[in-house]
């Protein structure tokens, strides 16, 4: 059993201005997505990711040319990829000015890495706009985050919730599952939280996790996607396909669930 | 039983069976283990007992994992665990060999076992004169996610050095290892000792780093072997990296734990 589409709900490209080798980088998670059956990407790029300002600070002018850069991959692959607009939420009014430009440039998705604690008063703003724009928000979030990691402020689930109670007609992706932390402490937090979608991707693949996922919050909340690591995007999905769930389940989990969040007509898609 | 023309691997050889301190893990028994190997096409596996890396004495464990494999001896072979610094060490080896056991598994880092050890070169040269494989574990899980109370860190390149390059027979196998990893030791041996020390690739991302695919192209594939890292992960994940590897290579090229087994025991022993 394969689901009938495949939407990447969390993906990253690069750019000259990011590293040397990333036509190689992209060209490869295309290639991947070719193989794995990816039907559309929807991704985003982190300013420079890191070299003219951190990868999770990134600055208002890394800000928009990593997005330029992102609308500029969009535009050449229309049929594979949408973007996300990526802001720095403690920079609102140039994040806001940065939705309004991204939505005009064909963003379907407003990303927020890990600039501002996802509870701070700061993301109410952005939230807002996402929200009446029908946007879903992507958070980067460290699964039950107990302390301070460097270069970055993380968010785990218990922040993004209080943001996401505040905002009940937005729509939030909680980032990776897989990404780090512990996962099994983000079921509990988002199980009664029906805007909050979390993400299959990541580099983690503990066996355990999707199942315990899909019994605490079944299979229409839950969205397929890789971010870094295809190769265990990939994984989870052939383990989505052997656990023996309905056919209709995987394609919400692969597909429909992402149709259902980002604004209509995203994807072209029956 | 499997259909032996059929499949992908011959032999996982980073398996484990057992409950895992800091979470729980899915049903982590042989007879799942027998399931999932049908399913994904590999022959054998051989396996450790998990809660063995932090057990001080290792033979209750081991005794424990003969007692679970011996109804599924003709897919699951032993692999039990030793330390080189306990009361009867050797013992261990030889009953590992009159079990039929190919390799044993030896976890340092969770022993406060440095580098520089006595019990290293003691081990390696034992084990050489048995013509068992050594495996290694460079991790359990990822650093991002452990317990508070598993504060032991990844294995080091010095201890896999200093194991290869004591005794010419010892063959090794390295569990869980990343690219840097992989690479600061497969440099820092002689053409010799490398062809002594293989990797599975479970810790080894594919695309769009692909790091896979480099060390592919610098190494080798004959110097990596299947291993799926059950019950802890997932066992599609190494077979997923493989398969998204633009050079991919027919799986004929790689090592196999049977070869290696193979090549331990056909080293000299002592007269």
């Amino acid at each position: 059993m394969a689901p009938r589409h495949l939407i990447d709900a969390h993906a990253h490209f690069h750019w000259s201005g990011s590293r040397d080798d990333f036509a190689r980088y992209n060209a490869s998670r295309m290639r991947a997505g070719e193989t794995i059956g990816v039907t559309v990407h929807v991704a985003s790029i982190l300013g420079t990711w890191g070299k003219s300002s951190p990868t999770y600070f990134a600055s208002p002018a890394d800000v928009v040319a990593g997005n330029d850069a992102m609308f500029a991959i969009a535009d050449a692959e229309p049929s594979r990829v949408r973007s996300f607009v990526h802001v720095n939420p403690n920079h609102t009014d140039h994040a806001l000015r940065e939705i309004s430009r991204g939505a005009a440039r064909g963003a379907i998705g407003v990303k927020l890495s890990a600039s501002r604690r996802a509870d701070s008063a700061l993301l109410d703003p952005i939230a807002s706009e996402a929200g009446a724009r029908g946007m879903p928000v992507l958070h980067h979030i460290w699964q039950h985050r107990q302390r301070e990691w460097g270069m970055q402020e993380a968010s785990d689930a218990i922040e993004l919730v209080r943001l996401a109670a505040r905002h009940p007609h937005t729509n939030f992706i909680l980032a990776h599952i897989g990404g780090g932390g512990d996962w099994a402490h983000t079921i509990n937090v988002i199980r009664d939280v029906p805007n909050v979608f979390p993400d299959t991707s990541g580099s983690g693949v503990d066996r355990g996790m999707l199942d315990a996922y899909l019994d605490a919050i079944g299979p229409r909340r839950l969205l397929w996607a890789a971010d870094l690591t295809l190769c265990t995007g990939l994984a989870k999905l052939r383990a989505l396909e052997v656990i023996g769930m309905p056919q209709d389940a995987l394609d919400d989990i692969c597909w429909r669930n992402a149709q259902r969040i980002f604004p209509p007509n995203s994807f072209a898609l029956e | 039983m499997t259909d032996m023309t059929d499949l992908r691997f011959s032999v996982d050889v980073s398996a484990w069976i057992g409950s895992y301190p800091f979470r729980d893990i899915p049903h982590p028994d042989a007879e799942i283990l027998v399931r999932v190997l049908q399913r994904e096409r590999i022959g054998k596996a051989w396996v450790g007992a998990l809660p063995g890396a932090w057990h001080r004495d290792p033979s209750a464990s081991n005794a424990w994992l003969y007692a679970q494999l011996a109804p599924h001896s003709d897919v699951l072979l032993p692999s039990p665990t030793v330390r080189p610094d306990w009361p009867g060490w050797l013992a261990t080896l030889d009953e590992a060999v009159s079990r039929g056991a190919a390799s044993v598994r030896f976890y340092p880092m969770q022993l406060e076992i440095s580098a520089t050890s006595s019990g290293l070169p003691e081990l390696a040269s034992a084990c050489g004169e048995r013509g068992l494989v050594l495996q290694l574990t460079v991790r359990f899980e990822d650093l991002r996610q452990r317990h508070p109370m598993d504060t032991v860190a990844d294995l080091t390149a010095a201890h896999i050095r200093a194991l290869v390059r004591t005794d010419p027979r010892l063959h090794v196998i390295v569990s869980g290892a990343g690219r840097d990893l992989i690479e600061e030791t497969h440099w820092s041996l002689t053409p010799a000792e490398q062809a002594r020390c293989f990797w599975d690739w479970a810790w080894v991302w594919g695309p769009p780093e692909d790091h896979l695919a480099h060390l592919l192209e610098t190494i080798g594939s004959e110097r990596f072997v299947f291993g799926g890292y059950w019950p802890l992960r997932l066992i599609q994940a190494p077979t997923a990296a493989l398969d998204l590897t633009p050079n991919s290579l027919p799986t004929n090229t790689f090592a196999t734990g049977d070869a290696i087994s193979a090549a331990a025991q056909s080293a000299p022993k002592s007269p």
